[in-house]
């Protein structure tokens, strides 16, 4: 709730923390500089914005300032550069850090619940509205 | 009473069990790498300061298993951490650094006051080894055994009840 | 003497809950037998009353405390500072735990002694159940407050000088978005406390959805104005222009608007058609649920979110406590007494009611999907596993049930109640079909975008005419105030799915190292970044660029965003500057300096975005909030319209009375 209250703190320490520590060491190459293909920056972008900041709080890599998410940016970049596909950069990713760097989760033996159950509401919601609507013949006004 | 009213109860019970034990415990903040227990992978770091050499997956094969101390000099708990790895450092560790987006300068004043238990630093300025091992923070340390393969992972600083641990984890990868 | 005072207000107030409390339950006992307690069950209006009174104060003198900054109270000394901007000292009341959640309890006295004081239209059975389930929420709360999170705690020592608030928080946002929305959450309040009194006494009517409408579309149109700021706050101050990133505190405050969206729906079905009325009860529990859901996410530290409050079990076990104390409570009366409310009357698919209960479905199942992928990480981590679930998750897995929500939307107005033929409107569904797949067609012969998105704009199109299309062939000036409400709620929807779409199709984005003088381009503006210099405010240092944008060949303005960095506490800001047009908006962004070029001219990073139409994302959720004013402005008017009325015939009967004979014929009534 309250969106964004005392709150917003937690990113700005992981922002100032390390910023002011290091003095000034300039970010890897392609954290702040764009591809010069743009499909391939879009590519690069959309990747971006699923892929969790490890040092935040809960922020993807695409919206932060943490020096660590830049050095994300760099390795997703420079690796769509060297032919690498979305999902091998991704896969490279996991195999680090676990599902837990990805936004975007996939059927696993730890995450299937999360597909299983909206399927299961599919049916459920084709279920109810089933029961409350199907039944034309019903519609007089029934004894309440 | 029928059952289908019994539904928003139960859920509720059942988020109120799970949230009440995660209240028990603390909450977990670490992000273990999957990468025990695997291949360090290839990497070759250049020194991060003038007279230490710079680091390699080579450097690790060989010899006894090592420890891969991932530090940097802005890093406050890595001062906390320094005395102890000098105490490693005694036990006759062989420990790797990295330093992490540092400037050769930094690392070179951070040693003298704090210590210097490395035998090579590697400089890796674009967060390169850190991903590659699946390190999320400064610092981290590995046990690497005699065949470049991870062994253990110790997330934060090295305390002192830390060490006879680390030496017991070098000990297994012998 | 101001935080004792406080204190005692406090106290006294939770005093007045225990009375309301039981005076409330003791209007339940039969009213038959000559009730001797009938004195104390008068008491439960007064106390509700009073101790609306009692927590306003309350709250008004830590508003005080923090205006003067008494560096003596603890909560002052560790949230505030003396240099703080003035504006900041007030709303820095509520930018911490204790005073948001003092704000919060003000909010939850002030609606049930507004509901004490004004709402007459209830059997006064019901009424007392309800203000007994009013005091009885609102005790826990207290309770809360003064047993773990204590306001006004005074220190030892008063304290030199205090530690700042965090300056993410020293903006304008802070004083409108968590108001508005506790407004909101906690306005769901009494729309539960009604439910469970309708509930207990077995009075679901449609008199009883009636009295209930107003107090929902209230905390529906503060709900929805509270994230419309929320949203736009998080995009101009966290500088990534990112306006929704499906956070948990995000999602936290997005369920209980969805189910009191639902609930608003429903409600209005049980008040026109007497049908719905477990439902409706079944979703006023769920919405003030999910607000304390919220609150529970947001203050116990079992979630990880970039908005979250400091971290605190004790504090999570208490509200996870009330939680299970007044949701458990409600779902178990639900459980026993739903089987004796009847379902009310029967209608056919293809009906008004047909509609509404179809997207009704529809919320509550998107609502699910939001609360399972909040959850979930939660539930993970009971077996050490963590996950995360964001955006590829959501928008999907929502979107299966939200577009056939926007369909069934979109031509819901237009069918009639009870039972309808849709042959009927056969020539608007072909309408909207034709607008919607000719913006497809249009959009994909000129770009490729993602599928949502373009479904997004072909949606938006055809939802903004059918939201229109009620008023077609009707006298304007005779369509009532709260038919305009709806449609201008619908519209607004369609706004704001088209800013959304509009955004995450078309957005160009160019990130470069600058120096002074050199010129970058992004979508049609070019932008010349002029000189970067150093200036200083109250209570920060900054470095701010003066960068020039031009589009096309009109005219040049300046933008200045900065690069702040706070002493009290020692933090940094990135302050965006945004230039607004009337189709989207420049997004500007100084970064960290970036190097030297060629010439040896210092460089800074600067992140620039045109974002096509996004401002309609905001515009729409504030029509969304306006729309529900009218509603309820609509619903009063015909309440006092029928007021009047009723009061007009009671006088000339009485009149008729007064003169008539003893042979006047008795009225039928």
């Amino acid at each position: 709730m309250r969106l964004f209250i005392a709150l917003l703190a937690l990113i700005a320490v992981q922002l100032t923390g390390p910023v002011a520590a290091q003095s000034g060491m300039p970010p890897a190459p392609y954290a702040y500089t764009q591809l010069e293909d743009p499909a391939l920056e879009a590519e690069a972008t959309a990747l971006m914005h699923t892929l969790r900041c490890l040092k935040c709080q809960s922020q993807s890599i695409a919206d932060s300032d943490a020096p660590m998410a830049g050095d994300m940016r760099h390795q997703v970049r420079s690796r769509l550069l060297a032919g690498e596909s979305a999902d091998e950069v991704r896969d490279w990713l996991t195999q680090r850090y676990g599902d837990y760097v990805s936004y975007e989760p996939t059927v696993s033996s730890t995450t299937w619940p999360l597909f299983a159950i909206p399927l299961l509401l599919l049916a459920l919601v084709g279920l109810v509205l089933l029961r409350r609507l199907g039944k034309r013949g019903s519609h007089a006004d029934g004894a309440a | 009473m029928r059952l289908l009213y019994l539904i928003p109860l139960a859920l509720f019970l059942f988020f109120a069990g799970v949230a009440g034990y995660q209240l028990t415990k603390p909450k977990q903040t670490a992000i273990p790498s999957q990468m025990v227990e695997q291949a360090l992978p290839e990497f070759e770091l250049p020194p991060a300061l003038d007279g230490m050499p710079g680091a390699s997956r080579a450097d690790f094969v060989g010899g006894k298993p090592k420890l891969l101390n991932i530090w940097a000099s802005w890093c406050v708990p890595c001062i906390a951490e320094a005395p102890h790895l000098e105490r490693l450092k005694e036990e006759g560790v062989e420990i790797i650094g990295i330093a992490v987006r540092d400037r050769p300068e930094a690392v070179s004043g951070f040693l003298s006051r704090y210590g210097n238990p490395y035998t090579r630093i590697g400089a890796d300025d674009i967060s390169e080894l850190m991903l590659a091992v699946g390190a999320s923070g400064v610092p981290e340390t590995y046990v690497i055994d005699a065949e470049g393969n991870i062994r253990y992972q110790h997330i934060g600083d090295i305390r002192e009840n830390h060490v006879d641990l680390l030496l017991e984890k070098l000990e297994e990868a012998g | 003497m101001i935080a004792e005072l406080g204190h005692a207000a406090l106290w006294l107030a939770t005093a007045l809950a225990v009375l309301q409390m039981v005076a409330g339950a003791l209007g339940l006992r039969e009213m038959g037998l000559k009730n001797a307690n009938a004195g104390v069950v008068a008491l439960a209006r007064p106390a509700a009353v009073v101790q609306a009174f009692l927590a306003t104060l309350a709250f008004f003198l830590l508003l005080y405390a923090f205006a003067i900054t008494d560096l003596s109270i603890k909560l002052v000394a560790t949230n505030s500072h003396s240099m703080k901007p003035f504006i900041y000292k007030l709303t820095g009341t509520w930018g911490n735990h204790e005073g948001s959640m003092l704000l919060w309890v003000a909010v939850l006295a002030l609606s049930g002694g507004l509901l004490a004081g004004l709402e007459r239209r209830l059997p006064e059975k019901t009424m007392s159940a309800t203000l007994s389930v009013q005091g009885f929420v609102a005790l826990g709360f207290y309770s809360f407050l003064l047993i773990s999170s204590n306001p006004f705690e005074r220190l030892p020592l008063p304290a030199p000088e205090g530690s700042g608030l965090n300056p993410l928080l020293q903006d304008i946002g802070l004083a409108i978005h968590p108001p508005t929305l506790y407004i909101g959450y906690v306005g769901l309040s009494v729309a539960f406390s009604l439910c469970m009194g309708a509930l207990i006494t077995k009075q679901v009517t449609p008199d009883f959805a009636k009295v209930m409408r107003p107090w929902v579309l209230g905390a529906w149109v503060f709900l929805t104005f509270g994230i419309t700021a929320g949203s736009y706050w998080a995009y101009y101050e966290l500088g990534w222009g990112g306006w929704w990133f499906w956070d948990p505190v995000e999602n936290a405050s997005l369920m209980p608007w969805l189910a009191a969206t639902a609930l608003l729906h429903s409600v209005s079905v049980l008040a026109a058609r007497d049908a719905l009325r477990t439902w409706t009860i079944m979703l006023g529990v769920l919405a003030f649920s999910m607000s304390m859901l919220g609150t529970f996410l947001v203050r116990s530290g079992v979630i990880t979110s970039v908005h979250a409050f400091a971290v605190d079990p004790e504090r999570g076990s208490f509200i996870l406590a009330l939680l299970g104390l007044y949701i458990g409570g409600a779902l178990v009366i639900f459980a026993m007494r739903a089987g004796y409310i009847a379902e009310g009357k029967r209608f056919t698919a293809t009906s008004r009611e047909g509609a509404l209960v179809f997207n009704n479905v529809m919320l509550s199942a998107i609502l699910a999907i939001v609360l399972l992928g909040t959850l979930y990480p939660v539930f993970t981590e009971v077996f050490d596993v963590r996950v995360s679930v964001g955006p590829p998750y959501f928008n999907p897995a929502g979107a299966i049930f939200a577009i056939p929500m926007f369909v069934v939307m979109a031509i819901g107005p237009l069918l009639r109640w009870k039972d309808d033929k849709p042959a009927r409107i056969q020539f608007e569904m072909m309408m909207l079909a034709a607008i919607a797949i000719s913006v497809i067609a249009l959009v994909a012969f000129f770009g490729s975008y993602g599928f949502l998105p373009i479904l997004g704009l072909a949606f938006a199109a055809a939802l903004g005419v059918a939201a229109l299309l009620p008023l077609r062939g009707r006298k304007l000036s005779r369509v009532p105030t709260a038919t305009y409400g709806m449609v201008m709620a619908h519209f607004g929807v369609a706004v704001s799915l088209f800013g959304m779409a509009s955004e995450s199709a078309f957005t160009a984005e160019k990130l470069a190292a600058v120096s002074a003088g050199g010129q970058e381009q992004v979508a049609d503006w070019t932008i010349e970044l002029e000189s970067v210099d150093p200036i200083a405010g109250p209570n920060w240092t900054a470095v701010e660029a003066r960068v020039i944008a031009t589009r096309g060949d009109g005219e040049s303005v300046l933008l200045t965003p900065q690069a702040r960095n706070f002493w009290a506490p020692s933090q940094a800001t990135s302050e965006s500057a945004l230039l607004t047009t009337w189709d989207g908006q420049l997004y500007a962004v100084i970064g960290d300096s970036a190097g030297v070029d060629a010439n040896g001219n210092p460089r800074w990073q600067l992140r620039i975005w045109w974002k096509p139409f996004v401002t309609f994302i905001w515009y729409g959720g504030l029509l969304i909030a306006f729309g529900g004013v009218l509603s309820i402005i609509g619903r009063l008017q015909v309440d006092l319209r029928r007021r009047s009325a009723i009061k007009r015939g009671k006088e000339r009967r009485e009149d008729a009375e007064a003169i008539g004979s003893s042979a006047a014929p008795e009225p039928a009534e």
